[in-house]
């Protein structure tokens, strides 16, 4: 019952999707204000069936339905219940759904919160919305349905992958989408802002909050992720350079180009242009990420689609979402106004040149990743990119904007002074270095890249500091934007510091230990006492004892898990982790050698790893609070007074953030 | 020619060298970071450089995986079911590691033709061939057993 119910479900959200793209558009374009009205049915039926659908594919993987070709796939009976729940999107179809079901919330939440907004220009975001909708369920109905039966049933599962057996995993996928899908909010405004062809500042600052929402959830997708990957695949690495981490990466980079493009646009008119390009971009990286990722074409532990069929409908997709949003800018562009001029030292050129690093970032990674795929299409061979051509460029690239970021905030819009800026910042600057050098002295050894990067982030983070400090001696108002900037840029100083840290005085040891034996990395020891057996859940494990010296004093005892799976017969390695705020120990066990019971073991000492994450939950807090500024109070507001015709379109927004006197 | 004029075809010619730079930089480095992927015959065929680093892929050998008691030194064979070749790691091989499956080696030839691997990659779950690895094999006529639909 429950997958024809399930399939059912799919259908009927197709149809309100279908009817959320067509009718508000007529209804925008015939001026009929019931057809628009259709729009909050339509998308409340969408999200309505899709919640239904998710819902039934879950309680199939609670109550172990194996005539489900996906769960038969995905899920066993040994499974743990907080596992069968993640399984749901374990892989290809489920994830899709959970794709659907998140723009399906987002559409929602557009419907709940625009209600400011004029109405021929909300039914039209919202139609964009539909067509989206309309297309990935489309998709799931024709090439990946999760409600495929499999007939005869099968006795038990296959189980889930045991990589993505993991604490981390059940909520790295969700945030991740949250975040990715929630791009399609800013390209649905900018469309139905290309679609009206009376492109003002106002849909700029109908869009940011959004922008802001969705990016805040990517930053903590991708965190997620690579804490993930550090403690579980057990090579102690953050960051691979990977495909897949490219393809959630590359939306990231375009949507801090864009958050930092649409200040310009909201406070000075100017970038218009760029503003919404960038907004299609985004979203357009975010399909490429999902037709990557979901095609096959990549050889990943998240490539789950072999189907080429898959594939090519994602690509026809894309084509036809992002070419039609291109076009379009091509079309009414040229016509748009151009805002206002600025100087060359200005608040403008800053946040530009933002941009063009950040653009340039991204296309560095677009090209690393497209490349070996263009190559193979074109017979070139098959090649891949090694991660030192992206961390080289990245680190090039990302070097002037840290130098950069602070100076931005104290500018002034459209025109500045050398004679007043640099009195601001030189204090700042000259205590940073003093601060900076102190820091890399004690803790940076002797790598060059270290000290910089010790250096830079000194000043990212006190610069930032001091902004806030100095705006609120001059008794401006630290709003949630400003206080939401500052905790962002702080955050890129703990991350740029636990970054350069880990990347250059981190150390690894791969050796042969029996029991007994003893192994120094850097100041510590680590003593293996032996190994035992374990029995888990759905695991047998082979259990390490190490107890980790410090001097004399024992500080902690690591039990890393090498585990096979029962009904798999798959191995994992599980490692075992000591963390601190100044560095990580980490160990994992690499094989059985020979019956004397020797093991190669991999040990690991890592500064500064967690600053990383800190760093990026720093950024994801700022994105959040920066959205809460003027979006969910203005809406409440807008919602509490009698509807207004049409909010004021001019620059009112000028006053929020004043620049600093 | 205006001064804005002038102003534009100065931001204009200094976005056109700042791209230049920036593709001859990106390219460049692109360059030097390929690794090409080879079969065993492929290495043969082509008659690789020794020193020149590539992506091998195979299968491993059943049989010929050594290690040298006392350090983490391995020796193991892959094959395309055509041709053979010895490749020398040290360090720990991936968990999925196994006899008679698909592996892909990172590392350049020695003198003495054996593969110096730096980096040694298995596939992710018990079903999954890379696919360079299932098409060199089918290339060679030596399709992969039928393997299970994994999605």
């Amino acid at each position: 019952m429950i997958g024809e119910l399930g399939q059912f479900s799919l259908i009927a959200a197709l149809l309100s999707a279908l009817a959320l793209m067509v009718l508000p558009a007529a209804g925008a374009w015939r001026g009929d204000a019931a057809l628009m009205a259709v729009a909050d049915r339509a998308a409340f039926g969408l999200a309505l069936f899709t919640l239904l659908a998710f819902v039934l594919l879950a309680a199939a993987f609670v109550n172990h339905d194996f005539s489900l070709l996906y769960v038969a796939r995905q899920s066993n009976s040994l499974l743990p219940l907080g596992y069968r729940l993640s399984a749901v999107w374990g892989g290809h179809e489920g994830s899709l759904l959970l794709w659907v079901l998140i723009h399906a919330g987002w559409t929602m939440a557009i419907v709940r919160f625009s209600g400011h907004l004029p109405p021929e220009f909300r039914a039209r975001v919202l139609a964009v919305m539909g067509l989206i909708a309309s297309g990935f369920l489309l998709f799931l109905l024709l090439t990946s349905n999760p409600f495929e039966r499999l007939l005869p049933a099968a006795a038990d599962g296959a189980d889930l992958n045991p990589l993505l057996q993991d604490p981390g995993l059940i909520m790295h996928p969700p945030i991740l989408y949250i975040g990715y899908v929630g791009f399609s909010a800013a390209f649905g405004f900018a469309v139905a802002a290309l679609l009206e062809g009376r492109v003002d500042r106002a849909w700029v600052r109908w869009a940011r909050p959004w922008t802001l929402v969705a990016w805040a959830f990517l930053t903590g997708g991708i965190a997620l992720g690579s804490w993930w990957a550090y403690y579980e695949l057990g090579w102690g690495g953050w960051w691979f350079w990977d495909p897949v981490e490219n393809a959630s990466f590359m939306p990231w980079l375009a949507g801090v180009a864009l958050l930092h493009s649409q200040m310009v646009t909201e406070k000075r008119g100017a970038f218009i242009n760029w503003t919404l390009l960038l907004s299609i971009v985004a979203f357009s990286l975010s399909l490429l990420g999902t037709f990557l990722v979901r095609s096959g074409v990549l050889t990943s532990v998240h490539a789950f689609a072999s189907d080429p069929a898959r594939g090519i409908f994602i690509l026809a997709f894309l084509g036809l979402v992002s070419g039609g949003a291109l076009t379009l800018y091509a079309l009414r562009a040229p016509r748009l106004e151009s805002g206002e001029g600025f100087n060359w030292l200005s608040r403008e050129t800053l946040l530009m040149l933002n941009n063009v690093f950040f653009a340039a970032a991204l296309g560095m990674v677009l090209l690393g990743t497209l490349y070996p795929l263009i190559a193979d299409a074109f017979g070139l061979g098959k090649i891949s990119v090694g991660p030192p051509y992206f961390g080289t460029l990245f680190t090039l690239l990302m070097a002037p904007v840290v130098l950069l970021v602070v100076a931005g905030p104290y500018s002034r819009w459209q025109a500045d002074r050398w004679a007043r800026l640099w009195p601001a910042l030189s204090p700042v600057l000259l205590t940073a270095l003093a601060i900076g050098l102190t820091a890399a002295w004690l803790l940076a050894g002797g790598a060059p890249r270290a000290w910089f990067g010790v250096l830079g982030g000194v000043w990212v983070m006190l610069g930032t500091l001091a902004y806030l400090a100095r705006r609120r001696r001059a008794g401006g108002k630290l709003t949630a934007g400003v206080l939401g900037m500052g905790l962002a840029h702080f955050g890129v100083g703990v991350f740029v510091i636990g970054a350069s840290l880990v990347e250059s005085g981190g150390l690894e040891r791969d050796l042969r230990l029996v029991p007994g034996e003893s192994a120094k990395v850097g100041s510590y020891t680590f003593v293996f006492t032996g190994t035992t057996t374990v029995q888990g859940p759905n695991f047998e494990a082979r259990q390490g004892h190490f107890t980790v010296l410090k001097g004399e004093k024992e500080i902690a005892l690591l039990e890393p898990q090498k585990r096979r799976y029962t009904a798999s017969g798959q191995v994992m390695t599980e490692a075992a982790i000591d963390w601190g705020l100044t560095r990580d120990l980490y160990v994992a066990l690499g094989e059985a050698l020979d019956d004397r019971g020797a093991w190669s073991v991999r040990l690991y000492y890592k500064p500064f790893i967690r600053w990383i994450w800190f760093g990026a939950l720093f950024i994801l807090a700022g994105g959040f609070l920066a959205a809460a500024d003027r979006c969910l109070r203005r809406t409440r507001a807008a919602e509490a007074a009698p509807q207004p015709a049409r909010p004021p379109s001019g620059d009112t927004a000028g006053g929020a953030l004043p620049a600093v006197p | 020619m205006t001064p804005t004029r002038r102003r534009r075809l100065l931001a204009v010619l200094l976005i056109l060298a700042g791209t230049g730079t920036a593709a001859w930089l990106a390219l460049g480095a692109l360059r030097q970071n390929m690794l090409y992927f080879y079969t065993p015959s492929d290495v043969v065929a082509q008659g690789i450089e020794n020193g020149v680093r590539f992506r091998l892929g195979g299968l491993v050998v059943p049989g010929s995986l050594k290690r040298a008691g006392g350090d983490l030194n391995a020796e193991f064979q892959v094959t395309d079911r055509t041709r053979t070749m010895t490749v020398r790691y040290h360090g720990i091989l991936p968990d999925l590691f196994r006899e008679g499956q698909g592996v892909i080696a990172h590392g350049a030839l020695g003198a003495d033709g054996v593969m110096a691997a730096d980096t040694v990659l298995a596939k992710h779950d018990e079903n999954y061939m890379p696919p360079e690895v299932a098409e060199a094999l089918e290339k060679a006529g030596h399709p992969p057993a039928a393997r299970p639909d994994n999605g």
